[in-house]
């Protein structure tokens, strides 16, 4: 009888338990937006360093401007999104969406619009100005079937090459000097890979398919390379078949540990001289400024060769969910977002650029005024390896066929047919 | 009223473990069968945007049939194989030294047994460094190592190579559940009664003959409770694998890896039917021992 008395107390104290955990998770969800519908619980993966200090030079604003809401951050930490991707897919499903999320923009976001998870938000374009504010190029690569779903908060380039001048040097290049095509840099290439140092350096998948895209877009060409993704241009065709082979030929120049490291380890190389090259989306720029490395003496950076002219934009955005708790909050947040004040505020503490083009280029540093006079100059292009180009499913597909391709698992025409193959 | 008062209190107390289990184990399970027999590959259809149509076990033909899903079923063989094999050869040589009680055996037991404690996310971070593939004068790790004592030839790309890379992933699971196997052969190596070695000595036999004949057999029940423990931990690998590689590198798929992609990227379906693939492969390794003790229990009583 005893015993039985200890068991029962262990299983009440086991259930208290249970109801705490639960009772916290409740508060949580409040917190969410449910009370008193000031609150805007805004998500995203945005939990550390210079993405953090940008979320909260936009809060700043978004206090500003609309002093009735107050700004709940949802912030989920880990693996560079996958973690908060992981707990957002979860949450839409049980019809317990935040108020707003960050997606990038472009085709990533077409599996939520399919599922009818985000709303139309086009009619905001109009009545924020935002129609005028962001490129036309932009607006096109946003637009699916005529609506606009998200509002980008930022730029990022992904065509861009960075390189440390003293290796370069040491290898009798002239580090000012951009080679014009991937011939010309393939050339370059071998003359620093006979001096003994990784040539290339690259890391794991995600950033091999980053070279790839680049590949493709110096190859192709702007038009070409956007008819990859609306199906206007054959992947079977002999114009990829070429890339692919530069692909090949650039992979054959990088470090072998490649698929164990992530982008900043594969930049670090750069920076310690122990690699001439790397591929990196323009957030690289940080890793080089945080280390006090100078632009010029220390690295330089020029778009991939034969890429010149062409813009590789990825961008983070914000949607409105539908059955978000507090649409009106949202809607302000998307208007923060959208504006000049939040755009500055947010990009220059992320290092990223405005997507809309009336920013003062005076207020970024010497980087992101290039990036902003390219952005504002060149053909805009989407991005592969972030959600750009192609929805998830699709992307998923490219970097597997990659990673079985450069670990040695398939030859280049299996390669191509695999690339096709997910097209398809 | 008298039977009420003998089956209540544990009906009472097994009911709400019970309630739990019926849910959230097997009615998950179902619900995982269910998904994985049909067409729900994309986001759409998980949220009900979009009609699922039944397609019996149309994913499971296709997946099986799959040159990257073969890839990492083969993946996963190997691992199991190379993982099986070296925790209980070490497991065992290391319980077999430690068998006779002796001076600072306890220090041994703790050695051994301690990278058990470490988390397979924890040591795949050191072990993703050591595992580094780089040769020659960039080698970081195990293979620059190699280099410092004299052993080049030794040097090789570890988990990067597409065929055998996955044993690669092996050796720190092996290092970390080697103790544990000791643990388990010590125990039972303890459970045999002196008296049984006492009478094989009797009997004239040699200490070697003593451990053929008379104490190796009765372990073979142990040898079986770890063959399994480790068998159904190895056909679970993920964690481990996650750390030190990544989801998307071909060279270290398994179905587990590959049941996290599906998912990510929306394929519900493929998804649920990679899940129920590893639940049938641990349900055919797991199901057939569960009979078996239940069977040796009932008959000895």
């Amino acid at each position: 009888m005893r015993r039985i008395g200890v068991v029962a107390t262990a299983a009440a104290i086991g259930l208290a338990l249970t109801a705490c955990s639960g009772g916290g998770d409740g508060s949580g969800d409040g917190g969410g937006g449910g009370d008193g519908g000031t609150d805007v619980e805004v998500f995203t993966w945005w939990a550390a360093g210079s993405e953090l200090t940008g979320l909260e030079a936009l809060e700043a604003v978004f206090a500003e401007q609309h002093p009735d809401f107050t700004f709940v951050n949802g912030a989920v930490a880990g693996g560079a999104g996958s973690a908060a991707k992981d707990l957002l897919q979860t949450r839409m499903q049980a019809g317990d969406p935040p108020d707003t999320f960050q997606a990038h923009a472009g085709a990533e976001l077409t599996d939520y619009i399919s599922a009818g998870q985000i709303e139309d938000i086009s009619d905001l374009y109009t009545e924020f100005g935002l129609t005028d504010a962001f490129p036309q190029d932009l607006l096109d690569l946003l637009t699916v079937d005529g609506a606009i779903y998200s509002v980008p908060s930022n730029i990022h380039r992904s065509n861009v090459v960075w390189a440390n001048p003293t290796v370069l040097e040491a290898a009798g290049i002239d580090p000012s000097a951009v080679p014009a095509d991937i011939d010309a840099w393939i050339a370059d290439l071998e003359a620093v890979q006979a001096t003994g140092v990784t040539a290339l350096s690259v890391a794991t998948t995600w950033t091999q398919v980053n070279l790839l895209e680049t590949v493709l877009m110096a190859d192709l060409g702007p038009e070409a390379y956007i008819g990859l993704w609306n199906g206007e241009t054959d992947w079977a065709g002999a114009e990829v078949t070429g890339a692919l082979e530069h692909f090949e030929t650039l992979m054959s120049f990088t470090n072998t540990d490649r698929d164990g490291l992530d982008w900043p380890e594969a930049t670090q190389m750069v920076i310690d001289g122990t690699a001439a090259y790397n591929v990196m989306g323009d957030w690289a720029v940080a890793a080089f400024e945080e280390q006090g490395v100078e632009r010029g003496p220390g690295f330089v950076d020029f778009p991939v060769p034969g890429s010149d002219g062409q813009f590789g934009f990825l961008a983070d955005s914000f949607t409105l969910p539908v059955g978000a708790p507090n649409p009106d909050g949202a809607t302000a947040w998307l208007e923060t977002v959208g504006s000049l004040e939040g755009q500055v505020a947010f990009n220059q503490a992320k290092g990223s650029i405005p997507a809309r083009t009336d920013a003062d280029p005076a207020d970024f540093s010497e980087y992101q005024q290039t990036a902003i006079e390219s952005y504002a100059n060149d053909a805009i292009v989407p991005s592969l390896a972030h959600g750009a180009a192609a929805p998830i499913a699709w992307s998923t597909a490219i970097s597997d066929a990659t990673s079985k391709y450069t670990t040695g698992g398939s030859d280049l025409a299996t390669y191509q047919e695999e690339l096709a193959a997910a097209a398809g | 009223m008298k039977t009420i008062k003998r089956w209540g209190p544990p009906v009472l107390l097994l009911t709400p473990s019970m309630i739990l289990l019926a849910v959230f184990v097997y009615g998950l399970i179902a619900a995982n069968f269910a998904t994985s027999a049909t067409d729900s590959h994309t986001a759409a259809q998980a949220t009900g945007a979009q009609p699922t149509v039944f397609v019996g076990i149309q994913n499971y033909l296709d997946l099986l049939a799959s040159e990257a899903f073969q890839h990492s079923l083969k993946n996963l063989l190997l691992y199991t194989v190379v993982f099986l094999v070296g925790t209980m050869l070490i497991g065992f040589m290391w319980a077999w030294l430690l068998e006779r009680p002796m001076r600072g055996e306890g220090l041994f037991r703790s050695v051994y047994l301690f990278p058990m404690a470490v988390s397979f996310i924890a040591s795949g971070v050191v072990w993703r460094w050591l595992l580094n593939s780089n040769e020659g004068e960039a080698a970081l790790g195990l293979n620059r190592l190699f280099q410092m004592v004299g052993l080049d030839f030794l040097q090789n790309p570890w988990w990067n190579n597409i065929t055998w890379g996955i044993a690669a992933i092996a050796l720190p699971a092996i290092w970390q559940l080697s103790g544990y196997v000791m643990a388990l052969f010590l125990a039972g190596f303890r459970g045999v009664p002196e008296e049984l070695r006492e009478a094989g000595r009797m009997d004239g036999a040699s200490e070697w003959q003593v451990y053929r004949h008379v104490i190796f057999p009765q372990l073979s029940p142990v040898a079986l409770s770890a063959l399994i423990i480790i068998g159904h931990m190895s056909l679970k690998a993920f964690d481990l694998i996650m750390s030190i590689s990544k989801p998307s590198n071909y060279q270290t798929k398994v179905p587990a890896v590959d049941m996290y992609v599906f998912k990510s990227s929306f394929d519900y379906a493929n998804s649920a039917a990679v899940g129920a693939i590893l639940l049938i492969i641990v349900a055919v390794l797991v199901v057939p021992y569960l009979i078996h003790t239940s069977r040796k229990e009932a008959s000895g009583r």
